[in-house]
């Protein structure tokens, strides 16, 4: 589904990915770990076509497509999904429209017809549901004044909403507290099908308690150091990232 | 003009006779039917328009007042509004509502452009027709619409009608009421207007009736060619309820560049007037060629006990808008309130803002200020608290809120405010914010393109304003702004 190779990238003239490879196959889910700074967003941001990460090397194919020059939200249409690491406010419009925008600006690429006011307000209140929402929360501003936990749980919204074929979680479970945890992680479950894949990039064994990888990589030094089962976060865990990044130098 | 005209009013004959030979010096054949006099402006020209409408005597006596008194004005220099000055004298001060026979013939000749954005409004195509100038019959759904409801308000006692037609039906009323709001001394724009007013709306809400319809939605398409200055008197009686909408979410024609309308508002005890304004003036082609300038006195005064004037407006199009409607809370416990949205993009300049000034005990008043500025825009905001030491216990809330849209333009915040009694409150908030990079790529993220992602931004940065508008009214609105930003982001 996702074929990373030897990609570069610099963000104002500093190289930042430094050869890259990453291979993603449909119903795998794959966790990133690695220290702070070591490029994990930046990937993530590259991935999703976001402006100012110069692609300097290197390519990136999704779906036997090169999606590299693609814009944002040409990439959005095709299936791939950024929970954010920091949601960001958009005062005075509502998560309600918001949503629905999104969505029906996927069905028009799609060539499917707007959904109806009443059939999106069902779907969108079940999966608020679904999330432990309550009614109202459709009606605030998009991240407007939400706690941490809440943004990241409208991140999972808008996820479910939209039914990626490849997810990446950006530190989605950073700064939950255990309930909210457990809600993220039944969202992303339910989103595992053997056409998608998820890519989450984390520090905790906690979340891969929940959600368990089929792969897991050590993103250090804007490479992939080491790959492997879902073992290697246990041991990461154990060791931090010393011994990984002393065996790269 | 008819006959029973030129005898009641035979000095403005003699002034009609003058402007023909004038003409007739000048070298052109002026056919009287055609009603338009050749550009400039004197005396004559105030008594030619005075003459040609049948005004009452004193009207045409305080129509040269005001001249008199423009002669003595200067031209007003504003900071941070910059246009080429004026030729008063090349402009043409009566023109009667232009023959149809001179307009595009069908829609095929009318700037494509503008039937692009009337479609993308969704406006009815005899309407598009109307808009944009072409000749089409006489008789279309609107007429009989128009008619229905005219009865209808008529039954409540409502007068609703143009000033020109008031001042033959009630001049009793337009006299007791022109200029108690804005005096023509008021500005150099009040007095010029006043001078040679052209035409416009004339509202009276008897005692206790509370309006049965929102006024002027239906009757936007005949209250086209009111002129380039335009005068509107509203007059809401003792608990009487009124809601007026002005203005028109299609980019309005016309060749007229300078535009000095003045409206005046009187609520009277427990009276409530909202009046909103959605003004896309045609801002142009391409080249910016045809832009309007918009300079309006718009004012409302609160005469009795717990009156309340509400102004909501939504501002895009004009290339130049200074306009600050206002509220003089002269009854205790009356309400003033002032909610904007005003939209500047490409080279456009706008200074709008309010003042609210503050007469009577426990008066409130509350301005919401939205300014959008994209590309090289300059948008700025001018608004003027003032409480007299006779309020005591009033309140003022001011929020100005500025949105920019790329890194070239600016956004001004000019609040005064003048509280002369200690027991006054008075509270002003401004922020200035960007439509962040990270917005936007949430935005396109989830799969919305960059205009649209503006659109929306925008639109929520304006909601305050946006539901103080009447619902239909707010969803035009939002499309408006939309189409406005188109190519604004880049
Ligand atoms: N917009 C930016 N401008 C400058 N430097 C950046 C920018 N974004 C990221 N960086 C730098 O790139 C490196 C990787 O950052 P990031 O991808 O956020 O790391 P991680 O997510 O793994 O903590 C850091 O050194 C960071 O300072
Ligand atoms: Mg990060």
């Amino acid at each position: 589904m996702l074929k990373i190779r030897n990609l570069q990238v610099a963000v104002e003239g500093e190289p930042i990915l430094k050869g890259l490879d990453l291979d993603v196959a449909a119903g795998e889910v794959h966790a990133i770990m690695g220290p702070n700074g070591s490029g994990k967003s930046t990937l993530a941001a590259v991935l999703a076509g976001r402006d100012g990460y110069e692609i300097t090397g290197g390519s990136i194919e999704f779906l036997g497509e090169n999606i590299a020059e693609l814009e944002p939200e040409e990439r959005a249409w095709r299936g791939v999904f950024l929970a954010f690491q920091y949601p960001v406010e958009i005062p005075g419009v509502t998560n309600l429209e918001f949503l629905r925008a999104s969505v029906d600006a996927h069905r028009a690429y799609r060539g499917e017809e707007a959904t109806s006011a009443v059939d999106f307000m069902k779907l969108a209140r079940a999966t608020s549901k679904q999330l432990r929402f309550d009614t109202d929360f459709l009606k605030r501003g998009v991240n407007e004044g939400f706690s941490g936990g809440e943004k990241k749980r409208n991140e999972l919204l808008q996820m479910l909403l939209l039914q990626p074929k490849l997810a990446l979680l950006d530190e989605t479970d950073s700064g939950l507290d255990i309930d909210a945890l457990q809600i993220v992680a039944e969202g992303v479950n339910t989103l595992r099908s053997k056409d998608r894949a998820i890519v989450m990039i984390t520090h905790y064994q906690r979340l891969l308690d929940h959600i368990v990888p089929d792969k897991v990589h050590v993103l250090s030094g804007g490479r992939i150091v080491r790959s492997g089962g879902k073992e290697l976060a246990l041991e990461l865990e154990e060791k931090g990232y010393g011994w990984l990044e002393e065996a790269a130098a | 003009m008819s006959e029973t005209a030129s005898r009641t009013n035979p000095k403005g004959d003699e002034a009609i006779d003058r402007h023909l030979e004038r003409e007739y010096e000048a070298g052109w054949v002026t056919d009287i039917e055609s009603d338009t006099l050749p550009p400039g402006l004197d005396e004559d020209v105030v008594r030619f328009i005075s003459a040609k409408k049948n005004e009452p005597e004193w009207m045409t006596e305080w129509r040269l007042e005001a001249y008199r008194h423009w002669l003595t004005m200067d031209h007003p220099n504003w900071a941070h509004v910059h246009y080429p000055k004026i030729d008063f004298n090349a402009i043409s001060y009566f023109s009667a509502p232009r023959s149809q026979a001179d307009g595009p013939k069908s829609l095929d000749e009318v700037d494509p452009e503008l039937l692009r954005t009337y479609e993308k409004l969704g406006i009815p195509l005899h309407e598009q027709q109307m808009l944009a100038g072409v000749a089409v019959d006489a008789v279309f759904d609107s007429v009989s619409v128009a008619t229905t409801f005219k009865s209808k308000l008529a039954e409540a006692g409502v007068i609703f009608c143009s000033i020109s037609e008031a001042l033959q039906e009630h001049p009793e009323l337009v006299r007791q009421y022109i200029g108690s709001v804005v005096p023509y001394r008021d500005n150099y724009f009040a007095a010029l207007n006043s001078a040679v007013f052209s035409d416009g709306s004339f509202v009276y809400i008897p005692k206790g009736v509370r309006c049965p319809m929102e006024l002027s939605t239906y009757f936007r398409i005949n209250a086209q060619n009111t002129g380039q200055f335009e005068r509107t008197i509203i007059i809401a009686e003792e608990g009487s309820h009124v809601s007026y909408l002005e203005g028109c979410t299609a980019p309005q024609r016309d060749e007229n560049q300078l535009h000095a309308a003045v409206v005046e508002l009187v609520a009277h005890k427990d009276a409530k007037i909202k009046y909103s304004t959605v003004q896309n003036w045609y801002p142009g082609d391409s080249e910016g060629k045809g832009g309007i300038y918009n300079f309006v006195t718009k004012r409302g005064l609160c005469a009795g006990e717990r009156a309340h004037i509400s102004w909501t407006q939504v501002e895009t199009g004009s290339a130049i808008t200074w306009k600050y409607p206002s509220v003089i809370l002269r009854g205790d416990d009356s309400v003033g309130e002032f909610y904007s949205v005003a939209l500047a993009r490409g080279r456009q300049q706008a200074d709008t803002g309010t003042k609210m000034i503050h007469l009577g005990k426990n008066t409130r008043s509350t301005i919401i200020s939205k300014g959008i500025s994209a590309v090289r825009a300059e948008n700025s905001y001018r608004g003027l608290v003032r409480i007299a030491p006779t309020a005591d216990g009033a309140r003022n809330f001011t929020q100005c809120d500025s949105l920019l849209i790329g890194d070239q333009c600016g956004a001004h915040t000019f609040p005064y405010i003048e509280s002369r009694n200690p027991n006054a409150t008075v509270e002003h908030e401004a922020t200035t914010s960007k439509v962040s990079d990270d917005q936007l790529f949430l935005c396109r993220q989830r799969g919305l393109d960059p205009e649209k992602a503006v659109s929306m931004i925008v639109n929520g940065f304006c909601k305050e304003v946006f539901r103080e508008l009447p619902m239909e009214f707010a969803v035009e609105a939002g499309k408006l702004l939309e189409i406005s930003l188109e190519g604004a982001v880049g």
